[in-house]
């Protein structure tokens, strides 16, 4: 059908709607003559065809996940304004599969070593004293896949930031009682594998949160419909999805999490392994990978910076390539391990340069430069390259290659 | 009953005592209830290090031989090297310094109950999880670890003797146990 065609039909469409609405306010002139205005009778198509139960982006708007070929799941950092991800925009990644769960049948038990094991439905824990917190997740090999060139979603879209809620995992271990000689909790996922993670006590005991809300609404089964970990500024890995299990045990379980997939071999041939809280780490959004600078003139820097280790302090920008550096402002409020947003003006003569930003967290750690993260791990620079070891915890400082005509690269390509 | 093991945990993880006074009077009535012994047992499928959760049964490298045969060895190969589908289950000894690291069961897995877990959870993937009896558990287990000249063919695999298997790697991981400290300043590159 061609679009003359489409609309006429509409019309007509429309039209034959309005009259049977008009027939009715006809025909219920004594009940609606009060005037509650609260349905769509005499609202213009246009007006009531504005409508919709759930709202789609603009047909302008193209933003996404990254899909294969690409990693898939990655979120658009470049695209992003703000602090918070929208739902449908998380980032995404999954062991085994997408459960699809029935809240009304799933359940969450607490057991091992405590005085009172229990099982809660949805309903019960939605019933429990609750908070609400804005954290950032990522998974913990985020920002390696930079080093091979690419854009901004496909080297550090493994991080996205939302607001939390449900209860504090403090609350229902004092429900159960915890028992002396218990130091960790192994947690476990409802997906087809039961993905299960150790999590030392401590940490759980602090701010781990059982939530069941994402930005206001349900979580996203993508993101762990109906219950999930937020463990703030633990690794993705250990914010499990889908929980249905937490048993306290008195030593961490060694998964094959732990002892494989989630470890990383040295230069020397020794293993890191359970490497927890995310380092401080701070990209600039705009400009970046991919994108083109319109012209010479005003630009504004925007990024992101965060840390699993608290707050960020201090962000700095150099629009020279390292030469000098300017604090960035930090856009409040400023939470705990959460995406923070930094702005600096800036103004592009139109030549060739590298754009930098580094951060500082609360507990005064910084960013280091890849020659530091290097120095720190005893490898040349080129190792990062060539090893086949996963890279974990990859928080150098990311350089964005300014080209004359505007054209923006990722600087690590040229090491 | 609560208040007891508030009291030490308090000592444990440091709660502020004002948490503790706060936890033992808020109780949630109504909200939850007590598994069942058999709901506990059905979910509780984790096995530690120390191997204390594992079932009955036994199982040696050659009974576990044919049922890798059939079960197993499409994804991972006749050998344990050539599968289609699934890692190399072993192999790797002596890369681990190289560039051209392999992580394999006998060069890098520090657990021989990390095995027993993970086949037991998730092997073989197709149609459906969670197919293997225990008994072809421990079999498969120490199939793979016999390939991997860990153990004898016929050694027996229980819940005695495998959390006392010793895993060439076992030393690999630094630090040797597992830490966090909430509050530590962390230098560039650790963990
Ligand atoms: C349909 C293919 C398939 C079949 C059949 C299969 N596997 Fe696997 N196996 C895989 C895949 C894929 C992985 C990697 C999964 C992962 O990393 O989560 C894997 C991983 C493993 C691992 C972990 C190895 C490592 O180094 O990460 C073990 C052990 C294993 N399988 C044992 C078995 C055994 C025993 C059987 C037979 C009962 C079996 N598998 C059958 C596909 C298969």
């Amino acid at each position: 059908m061609d679009e003359k065609k489409r609309g006429r039909r509409k019309f007509i469409k429309d039209s034959l709607v309005n009259t049977v609405a008009l027939a009715g306010v006809a025909a219920g002139a004594v009940t609606t003559a009060r005037g509650q205005g609260q349905d769509a009778v005499g609202m213009a198509p246009e007006r009531r065809n504005a409508f919709t139960g759930r709202s789609a982006p603009s047909k302008f708007v193209k933003m996404a996940r990254t899909m294969p070929p690409e990693t898939p799941g990655y979120t658009p950092l470049q695209d992003m304004v703000g602090v918070i991800t929208p739902n449908e925009l998380h980032f995404m990644n999954t062991h085994y599969n997408l459960p699809e769960i029935d809240p009304a049948a799933h359940r969450l038990m607490i057991h091992g070593l405590v005085d009172k094991p229990m099982i809660w439905t949805m309903d019960e824990l939605k019933r429990l004293p609750a908070v609400t917190r804005v954290h950032f997740l990522e998974c913990n090999d985020n920002s390696a896949a930079s080093l091979k060139g690419g854009k901004t979603a496909q080297g550090h879209g493994r991080t996205s930031c939302a607001e939390w809620t449900g209860v504090l995992l403090s609350t229902l271990l004092s429900e159960v009682g915890v028992q002396r000689g218990a130091s960790w909790i192994l947690a476990e996922g409802d997906d087809s594998g039961k993905h299960s993670k150790s999590i030392p006590l401590e940490k759980a005991m602090d701010d781990t949160i059982i939530a069941y809300g994402q930005n206001g609404e349900p979580l996203r089964p993508e993101n762990g419909f109906p219950l999930r970990m937020v463990i703030p500024g633990f690794s993705g890995v250990h914010n499990i999805k889908w929980v249905r299990r937490i048993k306290l045990v008195d030593e961490p379980y060694m998964t094959k999490a732990e002892v494989a997939s989630y470890s990383s071999v040295r230069p020397d041939g020794k293993a890191r392994w359970f490497m927890m809280e995310m380092p401080p780490k701070s990209v600039i959004t705009r400009p970046s990978g991919g994108q083109t600078l319109s012209g010479p003139g005003f630009h504004e820097i925007i990024g992101l910076a965060w840390s699993g280790r608290g707050a960020i302090r201090k962000v700095e920008v150099s629009a020279d390539n390292g030469a000098t550096w300017q604090p960035a402002a930090l856009q409040g409020p400023v939470q705990r391990m959460a995406h923070t947003r930094f702005r600096l003006p800036w103004t592009w003569d139109g030549k060739a340069t590298t754009l930098l930003s580094r951060c500082e967290d609360e507990r005064g750690q910084t960013q280091p430069t890849l020659a530091e993260l290097s120095k720190a791990w005893g490898v040349p620079a080129d190792w990062w390259k060539q090893t086949r070891n996963p890279i974990n915890l990859f928080n150098a400082i990311q350089p964005w290659r300014i080209n004359a005509d505007g054209s923006i690269e990722n600087g690590f390509a040229f090491i | 009953m609560v208040s007891r093991s508030f009291k030490h945990l308090s000592l444990v993880v440091g709660l502020l005592s004002c948490a503790t006074a706060f936890a033992q009077s808020a109780k949630y009535s109504g909200v939850g209830r007590a598994p069942s012994a058999t709901e506990i047992k059905d979910w509780d499928i984790s096995v530690g290090p120390s191997g204390k959760e594992l079932p009955p049964g036994s199982g040696t490298a050659k009974q576990g031989a044919p049922i890798y045969a059939a079960k197993c060895a499409g994804c991972h190969g006749v050998d344990l090297m050539d599968g289609k589908g699934g890692p190399r289950l072993r192999g790797g000894e002596g890369t681990l310094t190289s560039l051209r690291i392999e992580r394999s069961i006998g060069s890098y897995w520090g657990f021989a109950t990390t095995v027993w877990d993970f086949i037991n959870r998730d092997m073989p993937p197709t149609p459906v999880r969670g197919t293997l009896t225990h008994e072809e558990v421990y079999a498969l287990t120490a199939f793979i670890l016999s390939k991997n000249n860990i153990i004898k063919e016929d050694e027996v695999m229980d819940a005695k003797s495998l959390p006392r298997v010793k895993m060439p790697n076992r030393e690999g991981y630094v630090p040797f146990n597992p830490v966090y400290k909430k509050d530590a300043v962390r230098p560039h590159g650790s963990y």
